[in-house]
């Protein structure tokens, strides 16, 4: 069998750690192979040593059969290798011709053939069924659609093998079902595809091998024809996994929070929340359901203070908090775990001490009269990583430093431990692998029995029927249904978050 | 973490020895002697007890204005206005020096500290502007500079003198100088505003590293975003950056009028030291203690390079050149480390 790939036991090392060790990878013509692994598993050091960024301690690469040595990333463009980013690399303003031929331009008599650019661009992308608009500006775009720009770039640079780093962590179940489409059309077309994922719904749907990293190590190939989801995750973790969440009956107590007639504009002044109501009680999870965009991001900003409310009354445990700002909603009770945690929930430069620091570092004991008391930070810093198992070298590390699992337990540990009345938790588990995820719903659960109200926000179906006692749809900015997760299904809330049925939800409208 | 901290001290290490460096090349390509200039250049800073009280003199005012800078800096903005407030500190120092009469208990401090109330409330108007319309630090602080200039020479022109070029020498009691020190030093105009400077550091790191101001200080520099959700007011904390580095730069200018000159004359044009304060920030990484030592280093080059035309031949103007490397170095770090990490994957 021909392998176009082949990573034979590569050993690579940093101070102090081994991050790949006798990692083995072999790739076949034609064929979809996930590479598996929890955060900080040595997923991306493997790709970045295939790639020339790294060189490795041990081990050798062939590419095609032949032994090549990738000592920077043109020579992996050239071998034919070409990675899509979770973070796409595209510039905004540009369209996606533009943004294509970046950096190779056709050129006719020393000017940029824009019109030849274009043409080569719509061919691909009929040929592959991507059904991209060469002429349309990136920022016009939905994200689903940036991201296939991303695999027609790499297509356009004449890539066989295409790597795709956790394409489906920005998608919406409908466009994760049409990339699925895109790949398999690749494929067909004699492309090969590693696909870095830990959803094992997605590995099982599409692939044809995979191939397992734990804590660095190689772990092994498997068919996937031959496995489940239950093997590939005790492969993964390397212990057996629960996926349904286990959790008692819920017996919700007092209304915690009661958002009235909301409405909230985004930045740029349009009406997005549009007169929203709900209520969450102690002892209660409700999972907010919606496709992107409908207003739950400025729902959660408004509760916490982020986001000026234009009408309507937020009140936390009877108390208005309407428009407060955001220190004094925290202190009478909210903890929030923000979606976005680079931008919002961290600050990057500050070591993993001062992160943990972030919202208590004014009172007492951590500080007094002003003075910094660095001894109980970082008491409390080696407390929630202990906790929390968060895997950090030391709690004096640059957050930055993080994998994106432990920069997340770092904020949910922050946020948890405060004890909060309402906790509201913003797509938590993004891009987490499954031994995260399964800690992170069980924190959840574990602090709803303990008297806490929890607002998830969550644009992964499963986990919203999942974790939540109640399920709220939003669309166009308001609660269009109100459901027992086990009286609903996907499809059923898929089409209410597409606003196609409508519930009326208690006498609100 | 220890490999990054080792990087942070040899790459302003190595600017400066590259910068030297070049300054040597260029010698030689004028048919200058480099080793003959360098030792005039030491000579000029340490060669007797005049020189060294003139390079100790020069650096005061330096540490105050790369604090200025570094402060503003750690809160995320680019005070290029230290220029302006510099001035205006000067002018605060000398009309309290010139206009009352106090025991020294009392208007010496009193001088220093109108001097930084004048600098904080000159960079208190840029930093309110940016804190609530979000209008550029940098524009305005320019613009300060020149209104801070034209304002101070009309002030002394028409309010402190009349139609004179230069203010009166300011009151003993309001002098940082003393006999002692200046008959130590062969008559230098070193005064005892090193002390002040020092202290003023000592200050800065204290605010920047053990305060709950501080953190939110550097919270706020580093992402304003996750500062605001941490409940942090933003705004508050702007605002206070540039009014704390406003008076650091005030200081700075009651140094020279209170310290070196005595007096303020009327300014053809800017007196630098707010602008080399950013070149200091820089090459000190927005620290305290490398603002002092980048301040040692700009004290020394500016100070000895005065020797070297008469010991030499050797033009000053050269050492504007090798600061001017020197800056560039620093400021394309990465290429500094990516020749250090060379080196340590060789001798490995």
């Amino acid at each position: 069998m021909e392998y176009v790939i082949e990573m034979l036991n590569i050993r690579k090392e940093f101070p102090g750690i081994v991050a790949n060790d006798n990692i083995t990878l072999q790739v076949k013509k034609g064929e979809i192979h996930a590479l598996l692994g929890e955060n900080g598993a040595g997923k991306s050091t493997l790709m970045n040593v295939l790639f020339g960024l790294y060189q490795p301690e041990e081990g050798n690469i062939r590419i095609k059969g032949e032994k090549v040595q990738v000592t920077n990333p043109n020579i992996a463009n050239d071998l034919g290798i070409g990675m899509v980013h979770q973070h796409f690399m595209l510039v905004e303003p540009f369209t996606v011709t533009q943004n294509i031929i970046l950096g190779s331009e056709p050129t006719k008599v020393g000017l940029t053939n824009l019109k030849k650019a274009e043409q080569e661009v719509q061919k691909l992308s009929d040929q592959y069924g991507l059904q991209v608009d060469p002429r349309a500006r990136i920022r016009d775009i939905s994200v689903g659609m940036q991201q296939r720009v991303e695999i027609l770039k790499m297509l356009y640079r004449g890539a066989d093998v295409l790597i795709l780093d956790e394409p489906t962590a920005v998608l919406t179940p409908q466009e994760i079902n049409e990339l699925m489409e895109i790949m398999q059309s690749l494929v067909k077309e004699g492309k090969s595809i590693i696909l870095i994922t830990h959803k094992l719904k997605e590995i099982m749907q599409v692939c044809d091998r995979c191939t397992v990293i734990r804590k660095g190590v190689g772990i092994g190939t498997v068919n996937v024809s031959d496995t489940s989801v239950d093997e590939l995750a005790s492969l993964m973790v390397g212990r057996a996994i629960s996926f349904k969440t286990e959790k008692a009956e819920a017996t919700p107590g007092d209304v915690v929070l009661k958002v009235e007639n909301l409405h909230v504009n985004d930045s740029r002044n349009v009406a997005l929340v549009k007169g929203l109501n709900l209520e969450v009680k102690a002892n209660e999870i409700v999972g907010i359901a919606g496709i992107d965009g409908n207003g739950q991001t400025e729902l959660i900003e408004a509760i916490a203070g982020l986001k000026k409310v234009e009408s309507g009354t937020i009140t936390l445990n009877n108390e208005p908090i309407t428009n407060l700002p955001p220190r004094e909603i925290t202190e009478r009770g909210l903890a929030h775990i923000p979606q976005d945690r680079q931008k919002l929930g961290l600050v990057l430069e500050f070591p993993v001490s001062e992160n943990v620091a972030l919202q208590s570092y004014y009172k007492q004991p951590y500080s007094k009269n002003k003075m910094l008391h660095y001894d109980k930070i970082n008491e409390f810093a080696e407390r929630i990583v202990k906790e929390y198992d968060v895997r950090t070298p030391s709690i004096h590390t640059k957050s930055s430093a993080l994998s994106g699992g432990n920069q997340q337990k770092v904020i949910i540990g922050r946020e948890v431990d405060r004890s909060p009345d309402l906790l509201i938790a913003a797509q938590p588990t993004r891009g987490l692998d499954v031994g995260a995820i399964e800690f992170i719903h069980r924190k959840l659960v574990e602090e709803r029995d303990n008297g806490r109200a929890v607002l998830l926000l969550s644009f992964e179906l499963d986990e919203i029927i999942n974790v939540s006692d109640r399920i709220v749809v939003i669309f166009d900015g308001q609660i269009v249904a109100d459901l027992k997760p086990e009286e609903t299904n996907e499809q059923e809330l898929g089409l209410l978050m597409a606003g196609s049925i409508r519930e009326k939800v208690g006498g609100d409208e | 973490m220890t490999t990054n901290r080792l990087f942070n001290i040899l790459v302003p290490l190595f600017s400066v020895l590259i910068g030297l460096l070049a300054g040597a090349i260029i010698m030689l390509i004028y048919g200058y002697n480099p080793i003959e200039g360098y030792a005039a250049l030491w000579k000029g800073a340490f060669g007797d007890l005049y020189f060294f009280g003139e390079t100790i003199r020069q650096v005061t005012p330096y540490i105050l204005t790369g604090l200025a800078v570094a402060f503003a800096f750690r809160a995320g903005l680019f005070n290029i206005g230290a220029e302006g407030q510099v001035i205006a500190g000067w002018l605060a120092a000398v009309w309290i020096g010139t206009s009352i009469e106090a025991p020294i208990y009392i208007h010496l401090p009193l001088a220093i500290i109108v001097a930084a109330l004048a600098g904080a409330l000159v960079a208190f108007i840029p930093g309110i502007l940016k804190a609530k319309l979000g209008v550029h630090e940098v524009i305005v602080t320019i613009m300060f500079n020149y209104i801070a200039l034209y304002s101070a020479n009309a002030i002394i022109r028409n309010v402190l003198t009349e139609q004179a070029d230069k203010t009166e020498k300011i009151a003993a009691t309001a002098s940082l100088s003393s006999e002692w020190l200046a008959t130590f030093t062969s008559y230098s105009r070193m005064h005892y505003g090193i002390l002040i400077a020092l202290l003023v550091a000592l200050i800065m790191w204290f605010i920047i590293e053990k305060t709950t101001i501080g953190f939110e200080i550097r919270s706020v520099g580093f992402n304003k975003h996750a500062s605001e959700y941490a409940g942090m007011n933003v705004n508050k904390n702007i605002i206070l950056a540039m009014i704390i580095s406003g008076a650091f730069a005030g200081l700075a200018g009651s140094m020279e009028g209170l310290g070196t000159f005595g007096n303020m004359s009327i300014q053809a044009g800017f007196t630098n030291l707010g602008f080399d304060g950013i070149a200091v920030a820089l090459l000190g990484a927005n620290t305290a203690i490398g603002v002092i030592l980048a301040a040692i280093l700009f004290g020394v080059l500016k100070v000895g390079a005065l020797n070297m035309p008469t010991e030499a031949g050797v033009p000053s103007e050269l050492v504007d050149v090798i600061i001017a490397f020197i800056i560039f170095f620093v400021a394309s770090s990465y290429l500094i480390r990516w020749i250090l990490l060379r080196f340590k994957k060789g001798a490995k």
